[in-house]
């Protein structure tokens, strides 16, 4: 095995195309796990955790991109989920929540959104909030940079469109319009996988609601058909200026729908029916506290990032 | 390949490092440091945690060759790193680097008997108080999870000398016992929190 230390993002690139067996590594936190157990001895590891751009964080201003009517974070990959927690709550609620989520303390110091990428898991828990605000991957290599609409990444399980000489160089969030939100079913609070997991951001100026789903299909999956249904529920009534309550048989049937999206199985972590009734019970209350936020006038109805750790 | 760091404030080399080797597996058996204990490998359990640059990780998980030029500190360090704040060093990474002469680890076929490599000799600094305040509230059995948390409480305490039990139960969340259970290692944590803030006053 070799170890790849690129001295910048051009040598990097380089290196990607030249050794497309090398095994790119940042946090470590998915890589080390295979090889520890045996699982996986690439020919190379190509570390990346020492390259300044991955670990820049960029406010990008709101341009033409009606997708993005307050601009972007360009989130370098390799920005570890502690800083994602501590310094995008206002910007990002819905990845932050997420991010913190994610495994311990020790875990968030290394382990990025970048890597949840790469990795590509069903389960990774920052793909829901990426769905549900619409993020583009900047993936970059020697020919050139491509920006992938999220809705486009998750080729299968851990697969991911990538090209092989590619490497992701950031995540380019729209940052928050309205409140979001994010929930997770596991044993604890900490060190779990998702058994479930969904996201919900609203964006009242597109009269939009996004949502994403994880670990209930072989890829985070977008729930397209409630969006679209809740989002005409807003309008006809004219919910989103009158700011009242979402009418209860909306709710569910908002619920339903986000559960109808899911394709899950059943595994160690729980079964196709717990994830389906699950989904549908967390669609309903983040739907219910974005709304509360939203009613409330607030973009983020939880600023300490979500649920205490007890 | 050869890898260089700084451990615990001594400039530390060692040769012959496979690729894929992680951080956990140099500092145990190159470097003769088994403090940071090896159980899952997969950094459920918290119990090899250091600090790298003084940021908590799981060793188990640093590739190796990620640690080249970087400072890492073991529970090995932790009483002169207790010391060094108790003097007003700056404990952050890169702050008063001792200028000491690199140690070159011997090679695998060489190396002694690690026993005792972690026995404390005459002349060290004392105990961390974190140390002392695990042992006085009874908080550790059989020892195996405690290096990892004693390193993440000192962490905790550095960078918020009054947490309260749910920061505690947050900043330990990544270390697993499977012995004495939480009840005393929270009131080790409360009590070392306690006499750090006391001192600040």
């Amino acid at each position: 095995m070799d170890f790849l230390r690129p001295g910048d993002w051009r040598e990097a690139l380089a290196l990607r195309a030249e050794r497309p067996g090398a095994l790119p590594i940042a946090g470590g936190t998915d890589v080390m796990v295979e090889i520890n157990h045996g699982g996986r001895r690439p020919e190379a590891l190509l570390d990346l955790s020492a390259l300044a751009e991955l670990h820049a964080l960029e406010h990008e201003p709101a341009g033409e991109d009606p997708a993005a009517p307050a601009g972007r974070v360009r989130l370098g990959a390799a920005v570890p989920y502690s800083r994602v927690v501590t310094e995008l709550g206002a910007e990002l609620p819905g990845l932050a929540l997420a991010a913190r989520t994610v495994g311990s303390p020790q875990i968030r110091n290394r382990g990025s959104v970048g890597g949840n990428l790469g990795a590509a898991s069903p389960a990774g828990d920052c793909h829901p909030a990426l769905l549900a605000s619409g993020a583009e991957i900047e993936a970059v290599s020697v020919r050139g940079t491509r920006h992938i609409p999220v809705d486009d990444f998750y080729l299968g399980v851990k697969r991911n469109a990538l090209a092989p000489d590619e490497l992701i160089r950031s995540v380019r969030v729209p940052r928050a319009t309205g409140p979001q939100q994010f929930s997770k079913v596991g044993p604890r609070n900490a060190m779990v996988i998702a058994v479930c997991a969904v996201a919900v951001a609203l964006h009242p100026g597109r009269g939009r609601v996004g949502v994403g789903i994880g670990s209930a299909a072989p890829t985070p999956v977008r729930a397209r058909e409630a969006e679209e249904y809740i989002a005409g529920v807003l309008a006809d009534g004219d919910l989103w200026e009158r700011r009242d309550p979402i009418p209860p048989a909306a709710a569910r049937r908002f619920a339903e729908l986000v559960a109808a999206a899911c394709s899950p199985i059943d595994d160690v972590r729980g079964t196709a029916a717990y994830r389906r009734h699950a989904v549908a019970v967390m669609a309903r209350r983040t739907l219910g506290w974005c709304w509360e936020a939203h009613r409330a006038g607030a973009s983020d109805p939880r600023p300490e990032g979500g649920a205490p750790c007890a | 390949m050869r890898l260089s760091c700084t451990v615990n404030g001594r400039r530390r080399v060692a040769d012959d490092v496979w690729e894929g080797e992680s951080l956990l597996y140099v500092l145990r058996e190159r470097l003769g440091l088994p403090g940071s204990k090896n159980a899952c490998e997969q950094g459920e359990c918290g119990s090899c945690t250091v600090r790298l640059d003084g940021v908590p990780v799981c060793a188990c998980l640093v590739a190796a060759g990620q640690a080249e030029g970087r400072e890492v500190t073991t529970v090995e360090g932790l009483p002169a790193l207790a010391a060094a704040r108790a003097a007003g060093a700056d404990p952050r990474p890169g702050a008063g680097e001792a200028a000491e002469p690199m140690e070159h680890a011997e090679s695998m076929e060489h190396a002694g008997p690690t026993d005792g490599a972690g026995a404390r000799r005459e002349g060290d600094p004392p105990l961390a108080p974190v140390q002392r305040a695990f042992i006085e509230a009874g908080a550790v059995q059989c020892g195996f999870c405690t290096p990892g948390l004693l390193v993440a409480a000192d962490e905790l305490i550095e960078r918020n000398p009054g947490p309260t039990d749910a920061d505690i139960r947050e900043a330990l969340a990544g270390n697993l016992c499977r012995c004495t259970g939480y009840e005393k290692i929270l009131d080790a944590v409360r009590l070392a929190a306690g006499r750090a803030a006391a001192g600040q006053e």
